[in-house]
C-alpha cells in the first residue's frame, strides 16, 4: 500500500481562460514540483490536450487521468474522469457534436491551442469552449459512464458555476458519488449545511488555470499498488471513486 | 392583481396555474437558486430562464405567487407535473427576462 496525492482539476492552453504557458509539459513538471503523483487533465468541455499530457507525463514521472470539464446545460461545471484515454476521446467527440458552437473571440476569451508531447501547437479550437452544452445536470452522470468514466460536480463551495449556487442545494437524486471542493476549509460548514453532502466522497482539486494555481499536494488515496504499474494505481483508484462512501 | 390577472394582461401562457387568485406583491428576477433562495419574498413574481426540477423546490420554499419563465424556456413533463401536485403557478412567455420585468412592473 502506498500513498498518492492527487489533482484532477487542471486546466491547459486549450482552455481559453487559462494561461498560454500551462503547456503539457510545464503542468507536468510543476506537478512534480507540487509533489502530486496523479493528474488529471480537465479542459472545458474539451479532451484534446489530453494525448499530448499523457505523453508529457510519462516523461515527468506523474500518472495521468485523461479528463474533461463539463459545462452543462444549466452552467453547472461538472468533473469528467477515465480511465482509458480512448474513451476520454470519444466522450471528447460526443460532446463537440452537443456544444452550442459560438466562434471564439481571440482578443477577449484568450487563445485555445492543442498541442502535441512536445509542446507544440499542432492546432486549436476555432469556437469558444466553455459555454453551456445541451447536456443537462441531470442526464451527466449517465452520460459519462455511459463511455466508462466517472462524474461528479466541480467546486461546489465556488458562487461561479458550483452546483450549489446554481440549484440552491446538493442534489441526491442525480447519483453523484462524489464532490470537489477548491477551499478544503470550507468542507466542514458544507457538509453541516448541506445535509446530502455528508455521504459524498470529498475529493480536493486545484482548478488551476496558471502555472502558480496548481497547489501543493493535499487529496491522497492510499493504494494497493503491488506489483506496480501506473495502470494498476489508476484501475484502483477509479474503482475508489466508483465506491459508495458510507453516510 | 392576481396570478391569473397577470396573465391575461401580458398574454401569458399557462404551464401550470394551480392557485390563480394569488395575490401578486413585488417581484424578483434570478436563475442561480441559491440567491433566489435567500432574496425571492413571499408574493413575488419571479422571472428565470432556470428551468430545472429544482426552482419548483425554490417556489415553494420561498412561497413566491408564480415563476414566470422568460426567453421561451420549457419545462420537461416531469418538471410540470410536479408543479401541478406541489400546486405552484407557472407561466411562460417568450420575452426576455429585461422586457417582462418592465412590463410587469408597470402592471402591479
Amino acid at each position: 500500500m502506498n500513498r498518492y496525492y492527487y489533482d484532477f482539476h487542471i486546466h491547459s492552453c486549450l482552455s481559453p481562460c487559462a494561461d498560454n504557458d500551462m503547456t503539457p509539459n510545464n503542468i507536468a513538471a510543476v506537478a512534480t514540483l507540487a509533489g502530486v503523483n496523479v493528474m488529471a487533465l480537465t479542459d472545458h468541455n474539451t479532451s484534446k490536450n489530453c494525448p499530448a499530457f499523457f505523453q508529457a507525463a510519462k516523461k515527468h514521472g506523474i500518472i495521468p487521468v485523461a479528463g474533461m470539464e463539463l459545462t452543462t446545460a444549466e452552467d453547472i461545471h461538472v468533473v469528467c474522469l477515465f480511465e482509458e484515454l480512448e474513451d476520454a476521446m470519444a466522450f471528447d467527440e460526443y460532446v463537440d457534436s452537443r456544444r452550442i458552437k459560438i466562434k471564439n473571440k481571440v482578443d477577449v476569451f484568450g487563445q485555445q491551442l492543442i498541442m502535441d508531447g512536445e509542446d507544440n501547437v499542432i492546432g486549436q479550437e476555432d469556437y469558444f469552449l466553455s459555454n453551456a452544452t445541451q447536456i443537462t445536470i441531470d442526464n451527466a452522470r449517465q452520460e459519462v459512464e455511459r463511455f466508462g468514466g466517472v462524474a461528479y460536480p466541480a467546486h461546489v463551495d465556488r458562487e461561479a458555476n458550483g452546483i450549489i449556487a446554481t440549484l440552491g442545494v446538493f442534489p441526491q437524486e442525480y447519483g453523484f458519488n462524489c464532490a470537489e471542493f477548491y477551499n478544503e476549509n470550507k468542507i466542514e460548514e458544507y457538509c453541516e449545511k448541506y445535509e446530502n453532502l455528508k455521504d459524498k466522497r470529498i475529493l480536493v482539486s486545484s482548478d488551476a488555470h496558471f502555472i502558480w494555481g496548481i497547489q501543493d499536494k493535499r487529496g491522497y488515496f492510499d493504494v494497493e499498488d503491488e506489483p506496480y504499474s501506473s495502470e494498476k494505481v489508476r484501475k484502483e483508484i477509479f474503482r475508489i471513486l466508483r465506491t459508495v462512501v458510507d453516510g | 392583481m392576481t396570478v391569473e390577472k397577470l396573465k391575461n394582461e401580458l398574454n401569458l401562457k399557462a404551464v401550470c396555474l394551480a392557485d390563480p387568485e394569488r395575490e401578486i406583491e413585488g417581484g424578483y428576477v434570478g436563475d442561480l437558486l441559491s440567491w433566489v433562495m435567500g432574496k425571492a419574498q413571499s408574493g413575488n413574481v419571479w422571472i428565470t430562464i432556470m428551468s430545472n426540477m429544482n426552482i419548483i423546490a425554490v417556489a415553494s420554499l420561498t412561497d413566491v405567487a408564480c415563476i414566470v419563465l422568460a426567453e421561451g424556456v420549457q419545462l420537461d413533463e416531469n418538471v410540470v407535473n410536479t408543479a401541478k401536485l406541489k400546486e405552484i403557478n407557472v407561466l411562460q412567455s417568450d420575452k426576455s427576462a429585461f422586457d417582462l420585468a418592465a412590463e410587469i412592473s408597470d402592471l402591479i
